[in-house]
């Protein structure tokens, strides 16, 4: 598609504006062009290495309309193979996660090693000379896979530049949130697997909106107030801040009790031991000025254009995907030090529900808030801008000003509407 | 569990259900919270997790205690809990209740159930099995745990569990 005439973001930095058509979210040419310009492009979360712990684990997962099947081969090494059969198309595994030495193909019976080559196939004698070392005989594993500290992406676009480069200054905040623990992180068993009747982009910035927080939440506050001793702990305060390629991040503190490591009176002397423990290793592993930040500030942590890490009162990894402009999928996980007691895991448990997830205190207002911005927008025609402009013009927006939505908007525009590409014998002339 | 003591049969257990549903259904949230002992628990697994899963080892969508469950019965009763303002219309039907076991004062219960929730002119269904940890006390059945396995593959379309199950 190309640009209309009426602009998908319009921006004045002299008058502090920044508009965001509504149209965005309800067309469907959008959608559609979303779909080769964003998705086709972009580095996306695939899952974590701990899911795929020991050789031969395996899951299947969706990633941008690909079944795709992630594994741990009999040599210890991560696989994201296209799920589809080289023979005739049919989808070889068919469970969700579990552990395999091979997977057969049921429909002739080709059998593949975890590493997606073809081992044997039934008739093996009516094939050429050679035919199983031919690549075209093996699984198809994905055009890119890379990982970043046990995050493990995939891309469809073959020349996209490396997942490191890409991830610029969000791994900055990967980091602080991996080193949590000194013995890496491993996903809780258990996906939250939810929709909202939405925009996907609408969770993108909601997920980094601390704008929201007062009074879409406000029976969150009310009952944090019940279990934080009229809530004395951290202090609501911080930044937002823009990490480049439309990655952003909140960093901030805020009242709530954290497994690493921020202590709440409901959790006791006991707790108050082991929030001790745990934030007396930081200190001496990084010092007190990263082991404050590590255990004391929140982060909501956004990887353009789909995943989630909010590092809240619970860690949580969330993925999204559009299915119609308006209906998305999620995916969310928990994650959490691979050392941690039972105490602090339960803890940590009880702390992600009471907030976090589709039967929350917290997320089925955002879902309902999206909703009702996403009914909202059927009157694009007539009024047709957003408007997150809050905290522009500042020199450190604040974590609950725009500043990250801002971030999020420029790269989506970018990609969607690169401006014209200017001929360099023309432009010397 | 001593001779004298009376059984409970299962027409009793399913008046007890279907007077539960009946409360949930009319949005009587503070006297249905009443029906749960003291160290009670209501959970809702996640649909990947194996039956025997554990809420402190593993990620739900509901895990409360009695202490949660409270402050879930009080938020959802306040015009600011926004999901369910106004509160969405539900009927929940239960049935194939059975009796599982029976030992001193505690009776275990399955039921099935199909829950509809209507709101904005959206209908979600959710089916599941309940599992009832019940009490026999002076005032009736008591309930010590309640936990709601759905069937389905995910949590689409419903997208959320704003209500109880
Ligand atoms: S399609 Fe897989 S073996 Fe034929
Ligand atoms: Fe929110």
């Amino acid at each position: 598609m190309e640009r209309s005439e009426q602009p998908a973001i319009w921006v004045d930095e002299g008058q502090k504006f920044f508009k965001v058509a509504r149209r965005n979210f309800v067309d469907p040419e959008i959608w559609q062009a979303e779909k080769e310009r964003i998705f086709e492009h972009c580095w996306l979360y695939l899952g974590h290495e701990s899911e795929v712990a020991k050789p031969g684990d395996f899951i299947t997962r969706t990633v941008a309309g690909r079944g795709i099947l992630f594994t741990r081969d009999s040599k210890g090494e991560l696989r994201a193979l296209l799920n589809t059969c080289p023979h005739r198309g049919a989808q070889v595994c068919r469970e969700r996660k579990g552990s395999a030495k091979s997977f057969q193909c049921f429909y002739h019976g080709w059998v593949f090693g975890a590493d997606g080559r073809l081992r044997s196939q039934p008739g093996e004698a009516s094939y050429a000379e050679g035919f199983k070392a031919r690549e075209s005989s093996n699984m198809t594993p994905v055009p890119r896979f890379e990982s970043y500290r046990g995050f493990n992406f995939v891309c469809f676009d073959r020349d996209v530049v490396p997942l490191d480069e890409y991830l610029a200054g969000a791994k900055e905040y990967l980091d602080i949130v991996c080193d949590q623990s000194a013995s890496g992180m491993s996903i809780v068993a258990g996906t939250q697997e939810y929709s909202i009747r939405a925009n996907w982009k609408l969770l993108t910035e909601n997920s980094i909106d601390g704008y929201h927080a007062t009074t879409t939440h406000a029976t969150y506050f009310d009952y944090l107030m019940n279990t934080t001793d009229g809530l004395t702990g951290g202090r609501m305060g911080g930044f937002g801040i823009d990490l480049g390629n439309g990655h952003a991040v909140l960093e901030y503190g805020a009242p709530w009790g954290r497994p690493v490591a921020q202590w709440i009176p409901a959790w006791g002397e006991d707790g108050r031991r082991e929030i001790d423990r745990l934030y007396a290793r930081l200190v001496a592993d990084y010092g007190e000025a990263r082991a404050d930040r590590i255990a004391k500030m929140n982060r909501n942590l956004f990887i353009f254009p789909n995943l989630v890490i909010n590092d809240i009162m619970a860690t949580t990894v969330r993925t999204y995907y559009p299915v119609a402009p308006d209906y998305m999928t999620i995916n969310a996980w928990a994650v959490a030090p691979n050392e941690e007691t039972a105490w602090a895991r339960k803890f940590r448990l009880y702390n992600f529900l009471e907030f976090l997830g589709p039967g929350g205190f917290a997320t089925p207002d955002d879902a309902e808030a999206l909703e009702h911005c996403q009914r909202g927008f059927a009157n694009n025609k007539e009024a047709q801008w957003n408007d997150i402009s809050k905290g522009m013009g500042k020199a450190r927006p604040s974590y609950d000003d725009e500043l990250q939505m801002r971030a999020f908007w420029t790269q989506w525009n970018n990609r969607m509407f690169p401006p014209p590409t200017v001929n360099k014998a023309q432009a010397a002339a | 569990m001593s001779a004298t003591m009376t059984r409970v049969s299962r027409a009793e257990v399913e008046d007890f259900l279907f007077s539960e549903a009946d409360l949930l259904d009319q949005w009587r949230l503070p006297e249905w919270l009443g029906l749960f002992t003291d160290d009670a628990t209501y959970e809702v697994p996640c649909t990947d997790l194996p039956a025997d899963a554990r809420s402190d080892e593993s990620l739900f969508y509901i895990a409360d205690d009695r202490f949660r469950l409270g402050e879930r019965v009080k938020r959802l009763m306040k015009r600011t809990a926004h999901a369910e303002f106004p509160h969405s219309k539900t009927r929940r039907l239960i049935g194939n209740v059975r009796v599982l076991a029976q030992q001193d004062d505690q009776v275990d219960a399955k039921a099935v159930f199909a829950t509809y929730r209507t709101k904005d002119g959206v209908t979600d269904l959710y089916v599941g099995a309940a599992y009832y940890e019940l009490v026999v006390t002076a005032d009736g059945l008591r309930i010590r745990s309640k936990r709601c396995v759905l069937d389905s593959d995910s949590l689409r379309p419903s997208g959320r569990i704003s209500i109880v199950l």
